[in-house]
């Protein structure tokens, strides 16, 4: 026998040496728990198709859970379904449904608590209060999860993927939809969320606070009661997302409040009420997005300082930009605007005259919202052609010096 | 009253101006629909032409048909006809062709490119603000023996309401802006009906989202049938006195 064929039959055997083991597991009585108990370190369960009537099952050792075509965890609407509480647990290919409903305890679908590298993927979760939530986890993927509910309210409904104090966390791919926020993070650090699909939750698609040095990438939030919603963070970056269709009374493509050194670039705000809302936010770079066919494009209040809004394209608002005040500390550049009518006689790409972004109008119905009743009426036209002419109640710092003639191509 | 009113019809026919009118409308509705692919662009900008060409076009043909029908008219009263039965069926006629011109010009294109139930309210207020205006010019007719001052005051009128009272209505809002307006703003556009035609229509497109999030009461009482019923009532009562008024003032008109 040659020493290669040796090491082959070792290696053959080698699986049989570890002491982790694959246990299938069949629906039955707290099957899924007994299992769980049963299970050493480092075994994997294969959990095979049929329905699991079984609430607070928890996973307190390093496991991998897998589900087969989809095995049902019915909660029976009475308490919590999944709870992990080791380090390094993979769940994937389950269906969680039908958490209880509680005012002392948010009941989660799949609860991650002091863990971390936890794997959440490729799971449905349907009818919870709350779908994904993450306490007091680090290092913890949650991707490729299907989370639906049918919130009818705020108060009686939870988040989708819902994280608190957690740090390092990707979450990529989820498609969540009927909660009452589709993300929510709160003290949420260095993590990363990419490819998610938020939509038709009851208040915002995305929403956090005191969340810093996150990073959102293409992400897609429409149809959201009031869009998304983000607070007291900074070094937050968020590019090439999509915010559609967040329209309503009180919605926002983005709502920023007291946001810093942040970064939005490459995103589409398409058919908000508000596209962009800015408040007490300081030194944030607004710069390659699309405003389009919103409402109003960008609301900036006084009270934002320091931030660049270059290179963004304009069209089809019925007001641009509105402000409340006639301060203005923040510097917009190189932008198109589809409403501009200046010249370029140099031909230089850029307009000789510049362009002022805020309408007379929207300054009066800013100031004094009653206004808004007057809203395309003939004198609101006039009185915008005359302000252009001659502009004296509009913010005159508030301008972009060098507005581009054509359309940025983003 | 039926063959003065096919007679008075006959006679506007014969006058191209309704014909123009009915053309101009139509080449307007089209090309402002064809423009642009957005269609609810295209019903504000046909809104705009609504309210701006349709108030002020409306009571000045029907105050000058009316002073030149005035010898027609005079005739008429020598047989024995009743007073408001003549004045009444000068004005169905007059209003039935303007109408049936908006219709026509702006309300076909409009059903057949957008078809909806904004196009349908467009429709609706161009043919109530020509019956309004309409109204109007008779009340001016009655009111005024001679024809330049008629006219006169039929300018101010539509610009009036097209203009000045938007003007002082937004002085107003403004002076009182410390004040729980909404209400009153609510009640002061019933004096106005552009004002009412332009919100009962704005009410029905998505940009009411704009009015509703800074007046939440606008969206909500306007928005809702019963503020439908009310502006449309309003705007009825705006056809309606100001026609019993005039057919009460000729009555008893020393012609």
């Amino acid at each position: 026998m040659t020493p290669y064929k040796l090491i082959i039959l070792l290696l053959l055997f080698l699986p049989g040496l570890s002491r982790a083991k694959s246990v299938k597991v069949y629906p039955g009585r707290n099957s899924f728990q007994k299992a769980i108990n049963a299970a050493k370190r480092n075994d994997t369960l294969l959990l095979q198709p049929g329905l699991y009537k079984e609430h607070d099952i928890l996973i307190n050792k390093k496991l991998v859970v897998i589900g087969v075509q989809y095995p049902v965890i019915d909660g029976e609407h009475t308490s919590q379904v999944i709870f992990i509480t080791a380090d390094s647990v993979i769940l994937q290919g389950l269906q969680v449904q039908n958490t209880g409903r509680s005012s002392m305890t948010d009941m989660a679908a799949i609860r991650v608590q002091d863990a971390n590298h936890v794997t959440v993927r490729n799971n449905k979760a349907f009818n919870n209060t709350y779908g994904i939530y993450l306490q007091n986890a680090g290092f913890t993927v949650v991707q490729n999860n299907t989370i639906q509910s049918s919130s009818a309210d705020e108060l009686n409904s939870g988040n989708g993927i819902h994280a608190w104090k957690c740090y390092d966390l990707l979450i990529a791919g989820n498609d969540i939809s009927g909660h009452r926020d589709g993300i929510y993070f709160e003290f949420v650090t260095t993590s990363s969320i990419t490819r998610n699909i938020s939509h038709n939750n009851v208040r915002y698609g995305l929403h956090f606070m005191f969340s810093h040095n996150d990073t959102y990438t293409n992400n897609r939030f429409s149809d959201n009661g009031s869009g998304v919603a983000v607070m007291y963070s900074k070094g937050v970056t968020m590019t090439s997302n999509i915010f559609q269709r967040n329209w309503g009374d009180a919605a926002y493509g983005i709502l920023l409040k007291e946001i810093a050194d942040s970064k939005i670039h490459h995103n589409q705000f398409l058919k908000n009420t508000v596209g962009l809302y800015m408040e007490s936010t300081t030194k944030i770079a607004v710069n390659d997005n699309q405003f389009t066919e919103n409402g109003w494009g960008i609301k900036v209040m006084a009270s934002c300082s320091g931030s660049d809004f270059t290179r963004n394209n304009f069209t089809g608002n019925s007001f641009d930009v509105a402000t409340n005040g006639t301060t203005m500390l923040n510097h917009f550049s190189e932008n198109f605007w589809d409403k501009y009518d200046g010249y370029d006689l140099d031909k230089d790409g850029k307009g000789d005259v510049p362009y002022y972004p805020v309408s007379v109008y929207s300054v009066v119905s800013e100031r004094v919202p009653t206004a808004m009743i007057l809203y395309r009426s003939f004198l609101t036209g006039i009185m915008d052609q005359v302000e252009k002419v001659m502009p004296s109640i509009i913010p005159d710092q508030l301008k972009d010096d060098t507005p581009r003639m054509k359309k940025w191509k983003l | 009253m039926k063959t003065i009113i096919k007679y008075v019809l006959l006679d506007l026919m014969r006058n191209k101006v309704i014909l123009f009118y009915t053309i101009i409308l139509a080449i307007l509705a089209v090309s402002v629909l064809g423009i642009d692919d957005n269609p609810t662009k295209g019903l504000l900008s046909l809104l705009n032409i609504t309210l701006l060409f349709v108030p002020l076009i409306t009571i000045l043909f029907s105050t000058i048909y009316f002073f030149n029908a005035i010898e027609f008219t005079e005739l008429l009263l020598s047989q024995p006809i009743k007073r408001n039965k003549v004045i009444l069926a000068e004005y169905s006629a007059l209003t039935v062709s303007l109408s049936a011109a908006y219709a026509v010009g702006i309300g076909m294109p409009l059903l057949l490119l957008v078809s909806g139930i904004a196009s349908f309210i467009l429709t609706l207020i161009g043919i109530l603000l020509t019956f309004v205006f309409s109204s109007l010019a008779l009340l001016i007719f009655v009111k005024c023996r001679d024809k330049t001052k008629g006219i006169g005051i039929a300018i101010a009128t539509a610009l009036f309401f097209t203009l000045l009272f938007d003007g002082f209505l937004l002085a107003f809002i403004y002076s009182f802006s410390d004040y729980p307006i909404d209400q009153a703003v609510v009640g002061i556009i019933a004096f106005n009906p552009i004002d009412l035609a332009r919100v009962l229509m704005l009410l029905h497109l998505d940009v009411a989202v704009l009015m509703g999030y800074s007046g939440a009461l606008f969206k909500k009482f306007l928005g809702s049938a019963t503020g439908s019923i009310f502006s449309i009532a309003c705007i009825l009562l705006w056809i309606i006195v100001p026609l019993l008024l005039s057919v009460r003032i000729f009555n008893r008109k020393d012609l």
